[in-house]
């Protein structure tokens, strides 16, 4: 028993340092799977408030682009609107009852990353304000991720620009899917894998999101084809998809939710069984 | 709560909120940021035991894990690079380390430069490894390794001149 204490004393910075080393590379272990980065991360108060602070003062520098940008995103609503052909009574509008699939909350990005081989965001959007895990991320412009920890006033959004991320895609124009992944290297563009080689693609093409994950509805713009090859078994194509958002740049965000989400995942969980 | 206590935490609070407010997002050519709280690590007083520094470098790089959203690879690097300050002090400056006599701000300017390079080679090279943890990106490691040390160092060593009092 002396001998083991004396072994403690004598070796205590080894033994603390192993210690914090271990816990350290448990919560790096951790946070490389997908939906476990719990403990640590920068949805909180703390975190949140900081960068808070930081967007409110840096906000203002880019309120001229940000209004550029929704004086585009109304040009291209008004005109769907016009040609859709029907008139919108804006008189009737209960808040109360959704007549559609898809709830919209609109959010300030506080915090974005895109040099890491996991990037995450941290938006002022949360619990709050009911965002939970699993609600897709978009901008005017395209897809930016999944919200992954939430709190009660932020939430940290797993951006595409990320190794774990699979994102269901498909081309435009048929539908032949793929799952959209990212190979770390550029912010500009990721990949879509496993696409058919059957699918007729074309460097220019559209990539939109598929309709089969419950996350994003279908169609929300990806980016275009700007090269592919078919991989080493020739059986599928890779396709390079240049994304149409910025990553490296975003503003204002929309987050989704599928109302219907808990529907599909419990009739698909009955197929499982 | 002495005049040194005091003026550490503030240095402690100062890099962190710099680190993450600024450096986290200099993003040079797309990829490379420096690191520069290690300076915290760096500078921290030779006397205090070196359990205190472990646990201090422990929380800071917990803290900059928690605002990049990183799981725990600030924490490990900056708690290796405290476990192995003592060696690097060695090497770099040598006798005055044995006699417990090093001023970090009177100290040669070859032996502080060796020092920090040492170190931010040492500490982003844990870093990287961790983040992108796939041994076949070991070129990608090392790139990023050196570049971002390049950046870290220059920063370090301007900041640890720019901050001492009495150089002359």
């Amino acid at each position: 028993m002396q001998q083991i204490f004396n072994f403690v004393i004598r070796n205590k910075t080894f033994l603390l340092f192993l210690l914090l080393f271990s816990i350290a590379l448990a919560l790096t272990i951790q946070s490389h799977s997908y939906h476990r980065s719990k403990f640590i991360n920068s949805a909180n108060g703390l975190t949140g408030g900081v960068y808070g602070t930081v967007n409110s003062v840096g906000q203002y520098f880019d309120l001229k682009d940000e209004n550029e940008l929704l004086a585009e995103e109304n040009k291209t609503l008004r005109q769907r609107l016009f040609n859709l052909g029907v008139s919108v009574d804006s008189s009737f509008v209960d808040s109360t009852y959704v007549n559609g699939k898809y709830m919209v909350v609109v959010g300030d990005v506080y915090k974005n990353s895109y040099s890491l081989s996991n990037n995450y965001l941290t938006i002022n959007k949360g619990k709050k304000d009911s965002v939970q895990q699993d609600f897709g991320v978009i901008t005017s412009k395209g897809i930016v991720g999944i919200v992954d920890n939430t709190s009660k006033n932020y939430a940290t959004v797993l951006s595409i620009l990320s190794k774990k991320s699979r994102i269901n895609a498909q081309l435009k124009a048929t539908n032949h899917i793929g799952s959209l992944t990212w190979n770390g290297d550029s912010p500009e563009t990721t990949q879509l894998m496993d696409v058919s080689k059957f699918a007729p693609v074309k460097v220019g093409d559209t990539i939109v999101t598929g309709g089969e994950s419950s996350i994003f509805p279908k169609g929300i713009g990806i980016g275009t084809i700007s090269s592919f090859e078919t991989d080493i078994s020739g059986d599928t194509y890779t396709i390079q998809v240049r994304l149409f958002n910025d990553m490296t740049n975003l503003g204002k965000i929309y987050i989704l939710e599928n109302l219907d989400r808990r529907e599909i995942l419990n009739l698909q969980s009955t197929i499982d069984e | 709560m002495n005049n040194t206590a005091v003026s550490h935490i503030i240095r402690f609070v100062l890099l962190l909120l710099a680190q993450v407010v600024i450096f986290n997002h200099v993003n040079f050519l797309g990829y490379i940021n420096p690191y520069i709280y290690i300076i915290f690590i760096l500078l921290f007083p030779i006397r205090d035991t070196r359990l205190s520094l472990l646990l201090v470098s422990f929380l800071l790089g917990v803290l900059v894990d928690m605002f990049s959203d990183s799981g725990g690879v600030h924490a490990a690097a900056a708690v290796t690079l405290a476990y192995a300050r003592p060696v690097l002090l060695k090497t770099s400056f040598g006798m005055l380390y044995e006699h417990h006599n090093i001023k970090f701000n009177s100290s040669e300017l070859g032996n502080l430069i060796t020092y920090v390079t040492l170190s931010a080679v040492l500490h982003h090279f844990i870093l990287f490894s961790l983040e992108i943890f796939n041994i076949s990106s070991i070129i990608l490691i090392l790139k990023k390794t050196l570049f971002s040390s390049i950046f870290t160092i220059l920063l370090s060593v301007l900041l640890i001149i720019l901050f001492s009092r009495n150089r002359k």
